[in-house]
């Protein structure tokens, strides 16, 4: 009998911000934005971003869901039979979602009127289940909770962006303070009414893509 | 002439290869050309020649477009004495609305020719042509009240988000000109529809008639159709509208010129008014007879003189960038815009020029015909084999 001698695989902490982490919060900012290179999550972009107020509370509601969505399933991801991880994972989102939900229900109610269905939505945000699917079922928590925090917050970016180009060209003010002096209309100017419409929602994703490609050379393949 | 000659040589090395203005070659270019006929010949390979280029082509849709412009000037004229009650003659009516019409034409020909130079310089390539007709389009199917700027909006949008984002001209798949209408009326609708279509700029000590009614057909039709102008008036084009939109008389001359020098298709012309007609006659058979203004009981001939159909049949349809270009897609284009717009305009009293949205949706769609009437082809072709 030969003795078998284990070498004890030598484990190295990895640093909670190491490279490979930090990578993985900033990438979905720019490099593999969830709406802008993913393309997903467009229906909610379209619908909550006339104004930039709801777009913002909306973008904390999804970093809030993904991030808890995320190491969740990251932490139990070797408990869940595989056959069923749909099931598990829309569970785990949406006990999330009824907290956000109940929360704004609770503490900001007129913003959770404004917001209306699109906060129970998020089960439906396909960011959401993509990250799940695509990420935390094979990875550990600690990234799991990046990946997720980071990704919502690359949703959250193109939100806010569009937003403040809609609420601005489109009701001429931003947070709800008007910006666009009276004089300014006085002279002939107009809001413009497209901007309140969804299909506007399309266009300054489309430009912003646009910009986006132009600016960055990694982007230059991505079909 | 030859000082003219003289300058663009002079400054021709400072725009060439190496040159200080390099970057601007293509800008160079483009009213070097448009100057002059340019003196380079092709050096190898063989080549079709024809005198049929793309700015013969677009110089053709100029000159048809000329009647509807003409007569869209003189209209503007005609319908603001005709608020005030008051007769002028021929000249008069003409003049008041060149001087209306003139600068909406230069705003849209600045705004749009000037995204395609930043394009020419950014991109390199050369200005094409293809702005020439938009920018005459533009002003056609816009009001005459239109402030200016919203017109200047439209024409870099159409530019810039129709045309030049595709690959600029020949690679937009929908009409410019008709994007850019598109853009206007629902960005500003206070400005696109309701009773804006006449000049109501003051005369002096007069003050409008108590019959003027600043309302198009297609709004007054949907409410009751026998009060509408009369056909005769419709067809000549003496109605409100967009400026170069009345007169379907002016449309189809130019559709001759255009079909004449085989710039635009007849088939498109011709199975536009077809499906309008014949949806038109559909509906007058499902109309319900206990309703007797019901907008449906329209006579089926009117659809194609009121409003924007003459000229979108005309053109806007027949771009041929857009539409289809299978023989027997253009007549499936072609009908079901006819179709599509009647209607639009019978059902749907929210958007009242159906032409408009029927042909960009169509343009949309054109690719999907082309592919199925050629996989048809390809089909029977395998059959016979």
């Amino acid at each position: 009998m030969s003795t078998e001698t284990a070498t004890p695989q030598e484990k190295k902490a990895e640093p909670l911000f190491s490279k490979k982490n930090i990578k993985t919060i900033k990438d979905p900012l720019d490099d593999n934005n969830p709406i802008t290179v993913q393309v997903l999550g467009i229906c909610s972009a379209l619908a909550v971003t006339v104004q930039v107020k709801p777009a913002m509370i909306m973008s904390l509601g999804v970093v809030f869901v993904m991030a808890f969505a995320n190491l969740i399933t990251s932490l139990i991801r070797k408990s869940i039979p595989n056959r069923v991880r749909i099931i598990v994972q829309l569970i785990i989102i949406a006990t999330l979602v009824t907290v956000v939900d109940q929360f704004l229900k609770a503490f900001m109610f007129d913003v959770s009127k404004e917001l209306s269905v699109f906060v129970g939505l998020i089960i439906t945000n396909c960011i959401v289940m993509g990250r799940l699917e695509a990420f935390a079922l094979a990875q550990k928590p600690w990234p799991s909770l990046l990946d997720g925090i980071g990704n919502a917050a690359g949703y959250g970016l193109i939100l806010v962006v569009v937003a403040v180009f809609r609420e601005f060209f489109g009701s001429g003010s931003l947070f709800g303070i008007q910006l666009v002096p009276q004089w300014a209309y006085d002279m002939g100017y107009e809001n413009n009414g497209l901007m309140v419409l969804p299909p506007a929602a399309l266009f300054v994703i489309g430009v912003y893509i646009w910009v986006q490609r132009s600016r960055n050379p990694k982007l230059n393949n991505v079909s | 002439m030859k000082w003219i000659r003289r300058t663009v040589d002079s400054v021709k090395p400072n725009f060439g290869k190496g040159g200080r203005f390099e970057k601007f070659h293509y800008l160079f270019d483009a009213f070097e050309t448009f100057l002059f006929v340019p003196g380079t010949t092709t050096s190898h390979g063989v080549h079709i020649r024809d005198a049929m280029d793309l700015k013969r082509t677009m110089m053709t849709v100029i000159i048809a477009l000329v009647p509807t412009l003409l007569f869209g000037m003189w209209n503007v004229g005609f319908q603001h004495y005709r608020a005030y009650g008051m007769e002028v003659s021929l000249l008069d009516n003409f003049l008041f609305g060149f001087w209306k019409v003139l600068p909406i034409i230069i705003v849209s020909y600045a705004a749009g020719l000037g995204v395609e130079f930043v394009f020419a310089v950014l991109r390199k390539h050369p200005v094409s042509e293809g702005y020439l007709v938009t920018g005459l389009l533009i002003p056609l199917i816009v009001p005459v009240t239109i402030p200016l700027w919203m017109v200047a909006l439209g024409a870099i949008f159409c530019t810039l988000l129709g045309k030049e984002i595709f690959g600029g001209t020949g690679m937009n798949f929908m009409n410019p000109a008709l994007l850019a209408r598109a853009f206007l009326f629902f960005a500003f609708p206070a400005y696109m529809s309701g009773e804006i279509w006449t000049d109501l700029s003051q005369e002096p000590g007069r003050a409008v008639v108590d019959a003027y009614s600043g309302a198009t057909n297609l709004a007054i039709f949907d409410e009751n159709f026998l009060e509408m102008d009369s056909a005769r008036d419709m067809f000549l084009g003496t109605i409100q509208g967009s400026i170069g939109e009345t007169s379907t008389l002016a449309c189809l001359i130019g559709a001759l010129i255009l079909i004449v020098t085989g710039v635009g298709s007849w088939r498109i012309v011709l199975t536009v008014f077809a499906g309008g007609y014949l949806m038109g006659l559909f509906m007058n058979v499902l109309a319900p007879a206990d309703v007797p203004l019901h907008a449906m009981h329209t006579p089926a001939y009117y659809h194609l003189i009121m409003g924007g159909f003459a000229f979108g049949a005309v053109y806007m349809a027949t771009d041929p960038v857009t539409a289809t270009h299978t023989q027997t897609g253009k007549y499936i284009y072609g009908l079901l815009i006819g179709a599509f717009t009647v209607v639009l305009r019978v059902f749907n009293p929210a958007y009242p020029e159906g032409m408009m949205l029927s042909i960009l949706f169509m343009n949309v769609l054109a690719p999907l015909i082309d592919h199925l009437v050629i996989q048809q082809h390809i089909k029977k072709r395998m059959s016979r084999a």
